[in-house]
């Protein structure tokens, strides 16, 4: 979707202040968020392209005026809604109406090391053929996907290069929807500053973005 | 800007406090109120071990960081065949330092040369490499680092006090996909004598990510 979270050549936004020595969390609040968000997902009821998918259906004036963790907030509140494991009521009222629905796998304290460690590659041994070799000339679609897209707007229609071919991968645009995992070939693409921003923009410098087979057309 | 001033990433989130009513007694806000009462829910139900919420917030604030990032930046500068492995294969040879895991199941490392600059961004969420650098810091999550980076990315380098020579390529990596990127920054001049260990202290998360160098020991003892 073409939301507010697809923000990579907005103008406006100020200018880039980093913190000296910032803490890892800001407000405790931070930290619960973080921690019941990634406990939540443990329960197997949504993957990760949901998971970016929720927050990126906070509505555009909010996702800019609030902080990373509030969009994790709202994914989560989302989602554990959506997936039927809070009534709406419950969010509301913050009382519990009755046990959770299934049994669920629920993580405990003395799996976190493993599971942490272990993560959850994207990558697949198998899919589709692969479309595209690295040298080969490439078009970004032209799409405006209602839905949870990792094209970013920027790159829409622009020209670029294969640079390196990552091998096959879960394809977010279907998995984040629910509609399966549709592996196929990822690839780092390589687009001019030029054909992206015009003829204002560096010559010599390139921004690379991972690409799936299906965003892609040959030139 | 100089980056030496404290300041905060285009956000009203920089207060620092500690939730609960404060020494002033304020009170809670809605944020506050509503992260409480979701973790009651979450924990009255089941849905959350309490305990497990404790070893997930302590393992990226107390354990994973950028210190991992920096002891593999090191080896790959005294280690050749060590730094081959991290180019080629860079999940399998970061494995070999014990960083593996979530948000860094496929790792890229791509080298800065005198001729070639990389700087990584996630223009669409902020995927980061969580094992080798830890929790992203406010401003590589903020719109103005989001925006800007794939437009202007010069411009962006030095906001950072970074002004690179026009004859350097620039090359920004979106982090669109699962792959996590890795900057491996320029050994600075001055360290010929120093171990690994040495080293390791030297390389800053912002040389990781592409948006600073790694300052030669000598420049950094100056105040």
């Amino acid at each position: 979707m073409n939301g507010a979270h697809d923000l990579g050549g907005m103008h406006g936004m100020g200018p880039v202040v980093a913190d000296r020595d910032e803490p890892v969390f800001h407000h405790e609040w931070e930290r619960r968020v973080f921690g019941m968000t990634l406990a939540s997902g443990f329960l197997g009821k949504w993957n990760i392209d949901m998971a970016r998918y929720a927050r990126e259906q906070m509505p555009g004036p909010s996702y800019l005026n609030t902080t990373y963790y509030e969009h994790w907030l709202f994914g989560l509140e989302r989602l554990l809604v959506e997936k039927g494991l809070l009534s709406p009521d419950e969010l509301r009222t913050g009382r519990p109406q009755g046990p959770a629905p299934d049994p669920l796998r629920v993580l405990r304290a003395r799996d976190v090391g493993k599971v942490l460690s272990e993560g959850g590659s994207a990558r697949r041994s198998q899919g589709a053929p692969r479309r595209f070799k690295p040298g080969d000339r490439v078009l970004a679609r032209n799409i405006h996907p209602l839905g949870h897209t990792r094209l970013p707007r920027y790159a829409r229609g622009k020209r670029g290069v294969i640079e390196r071919d990552h091998g096959v991968f879960v394809f977010p645009d279907t998995n984040g929807m629910g509609l399966g995992e549709k592996p196929q070939h990822c690839y780092s693409v390589r687009f001019t500053l030029r054909e992206l921003w015009g003829p204002g923009a560096s010559r010599r410098d390139s921004v690379h973005i991972d690409l799936w087979d299906d965003h892609l057309e040959p030139v | 800007m100089d980056p030496a001033k404290e300041e905060i990433v285009g956000s009203s989130d920089h207060d620092h406090d500690h939730d609960g009513p404060g020494p002033h007694g304020a009170p809670l806000t809605e944020t506050q109120l509503r992260v409480k009462a979701l973790e009651s829910l979450l924990v009255d139900k089941g849905l959350v071990d309490p305990a497990a919420l404790d070893a997930l917030i302590d393992t990226y604030e107390t354990q994973v960081g950028p210190h991992n990032g920096a002891r593999v930046v090191a080896r790959a500068w005294v280690n050749p065949a060590f730094k081959q492995r991290l180019l080629e294969n860079a999940s399998a040879a970061i494995a070999e330092l014990g960083f593996a895991g979530r948000q860094g199941e496929d790792m890229v490392v791509i080298e800065n040369t005198s001729k070639v600059h990389n700087l990584v961004v996630c223009t669409l969420c902020s995927c980061y490499p969580w094992p080798v650098l830890g929790l992203p810091p406010v401003w590589y999550k903020s719109a103005a680092y989001r925006s800007r980076a794939v437009f202007d990315p010069r411009g962006v380098l030095r906001e950072f006090g970074l002004e690179l020579p026009k004859h350097v390529e620039v090359r920004v990596w979106d982090s669109t996909a699962e792959l996590r990127y890795l900057v491996l920054p320029e050994r600075p001049a001055g360290t010929e004598g120093m171990s690994e260990e040495q080293l390791a202290a030297l390389v800053t998360r912002n040389a990781m990510i592409g948006v600073a160098r790694v300052p030669s020991p000598a420049k950094a003892a100056r105040p």
